[in-house]
């Protein structure tokens, strides 16, 4: 009878583990491989030590003229000093309190909704939300002064621009989705005509349409300011590329839900509403959240008609006679607070379609 | 009556009745204010104004012109340099795109970091905030025309522009031209045939070097044959400014390498998921059979990622050239800056200019969504 004895199990060979190891296997495996760690390497040496002397330990944080800038650095005095500008525009400083209201109010909401499980019941709070946020920014009842949308301006213009574009396009898009998978065919031709027109054409072009033509369109007395006549233009456009997404969420929805949906009577809203958007968003989500994120990085164009949003206000801010030069480190600034909302919302929807797509399997 | 509205059919007949309505009646309305409107502010209408004469300059034309031309030819030059503008930036942003797509599946951990990094923070930055910080930060910055940093003693780069030497059209040129269409002429017939002969034989033909070899051996035939002559004309530094040489303007500069890097972003993504998208299984199959890694790559991955990269990649194009028109908030001279800003404030005929703009752009999305629907068509998985 053979005896068969336990052998101990050896460590693994030295090249096999360790820092060593993964840097070998995942940078230096072949010698075009080191060519490109060094490559990497390079870049990272060229761009990051001259960016972070000039960003942070050649920088002026204190002061508040233009005099305490001595160093060879950023100035981020400069942006410390226009901060107000670059978060609020010309809004009075004294009803400032107004906006940061509604921007708490915001975080309420989301806070309600996770709590909340009826879904009328969210629609009417976000409604009231919108009422109220209108109320507190533009003034002009209970009391509170009104502020001339003119004076509207910086993050929290860009901030109205994206909300209401999000908002106002979502269930104009929804409609006209229904529209272009409907089988009427007006209904549809109509539909088509208006996604597949507004989708060829760039946002600046209608953005100069709704601006220089829109007047045109009403007769004379009727006055539509600079901003409204924006937020019509961006909305409409938004509303096309919504439409086209949510299109293909009802595609993604099996006819036999349809069907079923038919088969127990509801009519055709019921039918959509209940049964079939639901699913629909549900899968179109991910591509939601990005054209989100693009309607987001579109409203900088409102500055070419005009309006002071977040990237208008660093030419506005530079061009201020006492503080000639610094436009570097607004961009820069501007770029930073661009960057963490389109970051944040593009990790989020990642986050989203991975949980989604667990809920298809 | 009632009973006649719970059919489907019937209700579906009058809610069209009622849409045809309430479109014609809103046309109406609007229609009719407008031509109120424009009789009231005394705005001239119809297509006259593309006759009239311009008077202003414009610093970047493809073709002859100066302010004594008409509207008509501004309409043209913005058009020409709308469609430059997107064809170089197609150009760069698909190299670009390419490799950084490929680098980011890289082995190698921190090339694949880093083309992910590029990625992240460029599509997450608003073009327009990129074209601006092109224009007034890096290329503003630039030394002056006195201070140009010079290459090759033939390049300057200044706050002005990139000047660069510029070929003459002789017959050195030319010929370098003909041989540039030639080699790929050749190499068209030269991959089919090698295609027809491995199908045949089995026997490989090394095309892609072949390809480059000719490429880059046929121009410089050409180059002697033709007289070795390109009579370059060469930037000189003349009072305040260069003159000579061909001009880039810091407009076209800061334009192209925005919406290069921007798009280069979302190519980027396109070739990666098309990569991604290949079964693995595909690829152990491909090696199981014996095929060495390129082959693998050029037989198997490619073919099926091409077909799952190409249309969003064609969708970034119609982009690029959508996204074009945000020249207008540096001056880039294409259409929405010169024909949509100047002629329109000029001229005044608000409805007739910009629906010519917008049928521009609609006559080259409409074309480009053809294109992708062939391609689609053609690209297909023919199954047998």
């Amino acid at each position: 009878m053979a005896v068969y004895d336990k052998i101990e199990t050896r460590e693994a060979p030295s090249s096999s583990k360790g820092a060593l190891h993964w840097l070998r296997e995942n940078l230096f495996s072949t010698p075009l491989n080191s060519a490109m760690t060094l490559f990497g390497i390079a870049i990272l040496f060229w761009i990051i030590p001259p960016f972070i002397n000039w960003a942070i330990i050649n920088a002026n944080f204190a002061g508040s003229t233009r005099a305490d800038c001595t160093g060879d650095g950023a100035c981020w005095v400069f942006v410390k000093e226009k901060m107000s500008m670059f978060m609020y525009g010309f809004y009075p400083e004294a009803d400032r309190w107004r906006v940061n209201l509604a921007y708490a109010l915001f975080f309420v909401v989301i806070a309600a909704f996770k709590l909340l499980r009826k879904s009328g019941l969210k629609i009417a709070i976000a409604t009231m939300y919108f009422i109220v946020a209108f109320i507190l920014i533009r003034g002009g009842f209970f009391g509170l002064d009104m502020v001339e949308t003119n004076k509207w301006g910086g993050l929290m213009l860009t901030i109205v621009i994206s909300a209401v574009g999000i908002v106002g396009s979502f269930p104009i898009g929804i409609l006209f989705a229904f529209g272009r998978a409907s089988n009427l065919p007006i209904i549809k031709s109509v539909s088509v005509t208006y996604i597949e027109f507004i989708r060829g054409v760039p946002l600046i072009t209608i953005l100069f349409m709704s601006s220089v033509i829109l007047p045109l369109f009403f007769p004379e007395g009727v006055q539509f300011d600079k901003l409204l006549r924006a937020l019509i233009g961006i909305t409409f456009f938004q509303a096309a590329y919504i439409a086209e997404i949510i299109r293909g969420g009802l595609q993604a929805v099996s006819k036999g839900q349809y069907e079923a949906a038919d088969a127990v009577g509801l009519s055709y809203w019921q039918k959509m509403l209940l049964v079939i958007l639901p699913q629909a968003l549900k899968v179109a989500i991910p591509n939601l959240v990005g054209s989100f994120i693009a309607l987001f990085q579109d409203t900088t164009l409102v500055l070419i008609i005009g309006l002071f949003d977040l990237l208008a206000m660093v030419q506005l801010t530079g061009s201020d006679s006492h503080w000639l030069g610094f436009e570097t480190e607004g961009y820069v600034f501007v770029t930073i607070i661009f960057w963490v909302f389109c970051y944040s919302m593009s990790v989020y929807s990642k986050s989203l379609e991975k949980r989604f797509n667990t809920n298809l399997k | 009556m009632f009973a006649l509205l719970r059919d489907r059919k019937v209700r579906g007949i009058l809610f069209q009745l009622l849409t045809v309505i309430g479109l014609v009646a809103f046309l109406w309305y609007i229609g009719t204010n407008t031509v109120h409107n424009i009789e009231q502010r005394g705005i001239q209408t119809g297509f006259g104004f593309l006759n009239g004469t311009a008077g202003f300059a414009i610093n970047d034309t493809p073709v002859a012109y100066n302010e004594t031309y008409t509207h008509g030819r501004v309409f043209l030059v913005g058009l020409l340099n709308t469609l430059i503008i997107s064809f170089v930036v197609i150009i760069l942003s698909t190299i670009l795109g390419l490799l950084i797509g490929v680098l980011r599946l890289s082995n190698n951990w921190l090339i694949a970091k880093l083309s992910s990094a590029y990625i992240d923070i460029f599509r997450n930055i608003p073009i327009l905030l990129q074209i601006l910080f092109w224009y007034n930060v890096v290329l503003a910055t630039l030394p002056s025309p006195r201070k140009s940093i010079e290459l090759f003693g033939s390049i300057f780069i200044n706050n002005r522009g990139f000047y660069v030497p510029k070929p003459a059209l002789n017959a050195t040129t030319i010929s370098m031209i003909i041989a540039v269409f030639l080699a790929v002429i050749i190499i068209f017939f030269l991959n089919r045939w090698s295609n027809k002969r491995h199908e045949r034989t089995g026997q490989e033909f090394p095309v892609l070097f072949t390809g480059i070899g000719l490429i880059i051996v046929l121009p410089i035939i050409a180059f002697f044959i033709g007289g070795s002559d390109m009579n370059l004309s060469y930037p000189v530094l003349k009072g305040f400014n260069f003159r000579g040489g061909k001009t880039f303007y810091p407009e076209f500069l800061a334009l192209t390498f925005a919406l290069t890097i921007y798009t280069a972003t979302f190519i980027a993504e396109a070739v990666r998921s098309g990569i991604e998208a290949v079964s693995k299984g595909q690829k152990e199959a491909a090696a199981s059979i014996g095929l060495s890694s390129y082959q693998s790559l050029k037989l198997v991955v490619l073919p099926q990622a091409i077909r799952i990269a190409i249309p969003p990649t064609i969708n970034q194009y119609l982009n690029i050239v959508k996204n074009s028109s945000l020249a207008t908030a540096i001056g880039y001279p294409e259409l929405v800056t010169v024909f949509a800003g100047t002629s329109l404030n000029q001229v005044g005929q608000a409805i007739e200019i910009i629906s010519m703009t917008m049928l521009v752009y609609l006559v080259v999305s409409l074309a480009v969504s053809a294109l992708l629907n062939w391609i689609n068509f053609k690209m297909k998985i023919k199954e047998r």
